[in-house]
């Protein structure tokens, strides 16, 4: 059976989506995270869909899903690598992806998750704004 | 053209192939004065007349016939080489009816028969020379399309101000056309460079309708769902009021006056703290 | 299976029938140069309505063909299908509308990403939709 594979870097899992997304992959990936994030009790999922040449309303759907899965288990996720093309065609087709955060790349993703993990520890407030980049409380020399 | 006709063109073209070429040939030349090389315009002539005679071996010659496939192929590749070279249409459309004076020479003027023949045969080269027309013209329009795609590329140039930081100086008005390609090269050098932050910049933009402001407000969620956030800067009054007056809503969009307050947001939402030595006198 | 005239026809009775069609779109736009936004596009649009014949049509069928309007290439792809149809068309087609569990049909989005849209359905009809998205 066909899974996509799951790597774990620290306390975040990391999914990189290499294939065609079928339907039945794509609820299989759903799965396997959730079972991932309570067995390893991660607090950052990373969804790199670069190698996606197209995002449609079920896929769309899917990454929602998975965020908001993952937040319930107390995990943060990021989109990460969405395309030029892709963003175009999503902004006409009226998909907000609500409730995902995405970053530019893998890098600006687990960024964003180690500053957002960092607020919520000291507890400061987090630009909790899906789509957005905030790496709240993340000091000067980061850049 | 009739059964008979193509007869007795193909015979006439099997007959005086060499004089005919000859003439057309040198016509030809001298209309380009010089401008393409002898021996490159005799080829070209020789394969026209080449596809010439192949398109007389169906029974009635005409222009769209299959025996006529390889005579289009070789007008469009020499109308597309005029027209890249710079040639006029008319010095294409010369290189094809030119083919009317070594004909006539052959034609005996004191046959009816044979200038009837003759009519036939200009009217198929008339035919010819505005099919090698639209060819040229065809190639001549994609020609400027490249070029207007290249012109838009050299003016919207993207420039990194910061690590991170880009900025999009629009100059000029923004049509849709322009407006797509601007939004798909901003989107690919947010890509390209890593950039979370995009400043779109429209100081040079002298008016913003309701479809301008569609295309920055696609854009800048564009941009949104792949992780960078624009900030939209060079906002003159005139262009604040119109915005107001249209009702365009920015929303949540930060939205400045000047480069420098945009990149000075940028570079602090990145997590960038300026400060000025003591001492200095400015 | 590719017909006489030119027509690709994909049957959509599985999963992995979406993906064949998205692959299929794809290199036959590819072959006929549109750009690559109105690739995505129309790969998209097509993913969407592949889908909708699978799981709302009870599976049915994708055409994919090649066509000109004398100075532009295009592509045309047809889904058909014998499932129960659409009763109310108006509301399937407006923003937002879902049926279901999900986002929803998919059709108002599916339109805006195309150059041409044509849908002919009743309930209990069955449902044909046409799609063509020409290069500039």
């Amino acid at each position: 059976m066909d899974r996509i594979p799951i790597l774990t870097l620290g306390d975040i899992l990391l999914v990189s989506i290499q294939v065609d997304l079928e339907d039945q992959l794509a609820l299989r990936l759903q799965e396997d995270l959730s079972d991932r994030i309570v067995a390893t009790g991660a607090h950052g999922v990373v969804i790199d869909i670069s190698a996606l040449d197209i995002v449609d309303s079920f896929i769309g759907r899917m990454l929602s899903t998975i965020a908001s899965i993952s937040r319930v288990l107390d995990a943060e996720t990021v989109v990460v690598g969405m395309r030029p093309a892709v963003a175009i065609t999503l902004v006409e087709l009226g998909l907000s992806l609500k409730g995902v955060r995405t970053a530019l790349t893998v890098e600006h993703g687990l960024r964003l998750l180690r500053g957002a993990r960092a607020a919520e520890l000291i507890g400061l407030p987090d630009d909790d704004e899906p789509a957005e980049p905030a790496p709240a409380g993340e000091p000067a020399a980061a850049s | 053209m009739d059964s008979t006709t193509t007869r007795y063109l193909a015979d006439l073209l099997r007959d005086h192939g060499d004089q005919i070429v000859k003439r057309w040939t040198a016509t030809v030349a001298a209309s380009l004065r010089g401008r393409l090389g002898e021996a490159e315009l005799g080829r070209q002539i020789n394969e026209l007349f080449t596809a010439l005679r192949e398109a007389t071996d169906g029974a009635e010659l005409t222009i769209d016939s299959a025996e006529s496939s390889e005579l289009r192929a070789v007008l469009t590749e020499l109308s597309r080489q005029r027209a890249r070279h710079g040639f006029s249409s008319t010095e294409t459309a010369i290189s094809v009816f030119a083919l009317k004076e070594p004909v006539l020479e052959i034609t005996d003027s004191t046959d009816p028969a044979a200038l009837r023949s003759f009519v036939a045969i200009s009217h198929f080269i008339d035919e010819l020379g505005l099919f090698t027309f639209e060819s040229y013209a065809k190639t001549r329009e994609e020609l400027i399309a490249d070029q207007a795609e290249q012109l838009l590329e050299l003016s919207t140039p993207v420039v990194k101000l910061w690590e991170g930081v880009v900025a999009v100086p629009l100059v000029g008005t923004l049509d849709s056309a322009r407006a797509q390609v601007v939004m798909e090269r901003l989107l690919q050098t947010l890509v390209d460079t890593g950039s979370p932050y995009a400043i779109i910049d429209i100081t040079g933009v002298p008016a913003v309708d309701t479809q301008v402001a569609q295309h920055i407000l696609k854009t800048v969620v564009a941009a949104r769902l792949m992780g960078a956030d624009c900030i939209i800067s060079g906002i003159r009054p005139q262009i604040a009021q119109t915005i107001v007056a249209l009702g365009i809503e920015f929303g949540d969009i930060v939205t400045k006056s000047s480069l420098a307050d945009a990149l000075l947001h940028a570079l602090r939402a990145g997590g960038v703290e300026l400060s000025r030595r003591a001492g200095r006198r400015d | 299976m590719t017909t006489g005239d030119g027509v690709e026809v994909l049957p959509i009775v599985a999963d992995e029938d979406v993906v064949r069609v998205r692959q299929l779109v794809r290199s036959v736009a590819v072959a006929a140069k549109l750009s690559l936004i109105d690739q995505t596009k129309l790969v998209t649009a097509a993913s969407e309505l592949a889908r909708n014949t699978l799981v709302y049509g009870g599976g049915g069928r994708a055409e994919v063909s090649t066509v000109s309007n004398g100075r532009r290439t295009g592509i045309r792809v047809h889904f058909a299908d014998d499932g129960p149809g659409i009763a109310d068309l108006d509301l399937a087609m407006t923003d937002g509308y879902t049926s279901g569990s999900g986002l929803g049909l998919g059709l108002s989005g599916a339109r805006r990403l195309v150059d041409e849209f044509e849908i002919d359905t009743a309930a209990g009809a069955g449902t044909r939709i046409t799609l063509t998205k020409w290069s500039r």
